[in-house]
């Protein structure tokens, strides 16, 4: 595991996938990697893409990879998609929009599912970051499921969040302002080649200035056509300033802080779930609580109460 | 620990046909794996390095061009020359009887024709996929 983090720390791109797959499958010897990898981190840039399904996500990344590859940065890219809640399989497509990308070895795609997480990211993202930033990538991707309200986790990892939308969502974009509307530091509006741009460009500036008040950074919205390359240079323009609003205004270490938080959080949720569920001891005291319930000789949150007791003696 | 089986699922050369690489792409994420899809028209090194960086166990590939002595040989040559030889390769496709054997000596274990059914393809996967 040590080796295999030094390895990654070097740039071997293998090293970075295995280790990544070590993440995804909660290796309990991972700590062991992650604390090498941890000491190596925290240079990169963290971009994070969110967006309706189908809004041109992957395209979209794909042509701001090459924009920063162009400026001379190498690229880490996450593409996470859903795992079926039934089958606990997944269909990962992201790299057909990248295909592009596959032979640049300035690039590292990694294509992950959700394996149960809500909220538009997966449990290992965290490690999986760390791994890329760590391997020396200088801009990490991050794209997130295509979401609908509530799948706003990205803030909580991302330096600069990108909320992509398309033409002719028209008044649909009142119904979805309370959540992902909420965590732009950018928006996007793609396919700018289809009719009803202008519209749409307009109900997201005025719901903007709704909320604007004065002195304030004001979120900018930029149209780009990603399948046709346009807009695209603005658009890494706008990511580079405001990476040096954050930075300027002394809140990227609380957006750091915030990550780590959650970091930490999805750690110690990991670790008591897999103590709770898994292990055999307290599995048959879960198992006898549940029964319980079911008797009604107790409730859940007495039976919980019990099992929390259990963990912290 | 939870392990789940990662497989590549790739269109190598000209052939543009993909309805049967969608349908077992489909099949495989049914049964519980996670399936990648890279699209088509990829030359061997591309499926090469995918297959390194998604850290998969499994590349299958489709091709109903013909040209599979040639493509599916490039991929299992290039893997090796990787160290990767321990990722299982399985192909598919209009694939002539007697080009099977020459196909598993040069390390594709599993040869899929037409008609195969789904079940033997996630049962050949689950039974010879490492570790």
């Amino acid at each position: 595991m040590k080796d295999l983090a030094e390895r990654a720390v070097n740039g071997d791109d293998r090293a970075v996938a295995r280790l990544i797959t070590h993440a995804e499958n909660c290796h309990p010897d991972l700590y062991e990697a992650m604390r090498i990898i941890h000491r190596h981190g925290g240079r990169a840039q963290v971009i994070g893409i969110t967006g309706v399904m189908g809004a041109g996500k992957s395209t979209l990344i794909a042509e701001i990879a090459l924009e920063y590859r162009k400026r001379g940065k190498t690229v880490g890219i996450i593409a996470i998609d859903p795992t079926s809640p039934f089958t606990g399989g997944a269909l990962l497509g992201d790299r057909i929009r990248m295909s592009r990308l596959t032979m640049d070895p300035g690039i590292f795609i990694r294509s992950m599912g959700t394996r149960g997480m809500l909220g538009g990211l997966t449990g290992a993202v965290y490690d999986v970051m760390e791994i890329m930033d760590a391997s020396g990538k200088d801009v990490i991707i991050v794209e997130t499921v295509g979401v609908g309200q509530a799948e706003v986790d990205i803030i909580k990892i991302a330096d600069t969040t990108l909320v992509v939308l398309v033409p002719g969502l028209g008044d649909s974009i009142q119904t979805i302002k309370a959540g992902l509307m909420e965590i732009a530091d950018i928006f996007v509006v793609n396919k700018a080649d289809v009719p009803g741009i202008e519209r749409t460009m307009a109900e997201i500036e005025s719901m903007i200035d709704l909320g604007h008040r004065p002195g304030v950074r004001k979120t900018p919205v930029l149209a780009t056509a990603a399948k046709e390359c346009k807009g695209i240079t603005e658009l890494v323009d706008a990511i580079e300033e405001h990476r040096e609003f954050i930075v300027g205004s002394g809140s990227l270490p609380d957006r750091r802080r915030k990550r780590y938080e959650a970091e930490l959080v999805e750690i110690i949720r990991k670790r008591l779930m897999t103590m709770i569920f898994d292990e055999k001891v307290f599995r048959e005291k879960v198992e006898s609580l549940i029964g319980r319930i079911e008797g009604k000789e107790t409730d859940p949150y007495s039976a919980a109460e019990e099992i929390l007791d259990g963990l912290l003696k | 620990m939870e392990r789940k089986i990662r497989v590549l699922v790739a269109k190598p050369g000209l052939d543009g046909h993909d309805r049967g690489a969608k349908v077992v792409a489909r099949a495989l994420r049914d049964s519980g794996m996670e399936v990648i899809y890279t699209g088509l028209h990829q030359t061997a090194e591309m499926i090469v390095n995918s297959a390194l960086q998604e850290d998969v166990d499994v590349v299958g590939l489709s091709l109903l061009s013909g040209a599979h002595m040639t493509l599916f040989r490039d991929v299992t040559d290039l893997l090796k020359e990787k160290g990767m030889d321990d990722v299982l390769v399985v192909g598919g496709g209009i694939i002539p009887e007697e080009d099977v054997t020459p196909l598993k000596e040069a390390g594709i274990r599993g040869v899929f024709g037409p008609g195969t059914p789904l079940e033997d393809i996630i049962e050949f996967i689950k039974g010879n996929v490492k570790g």
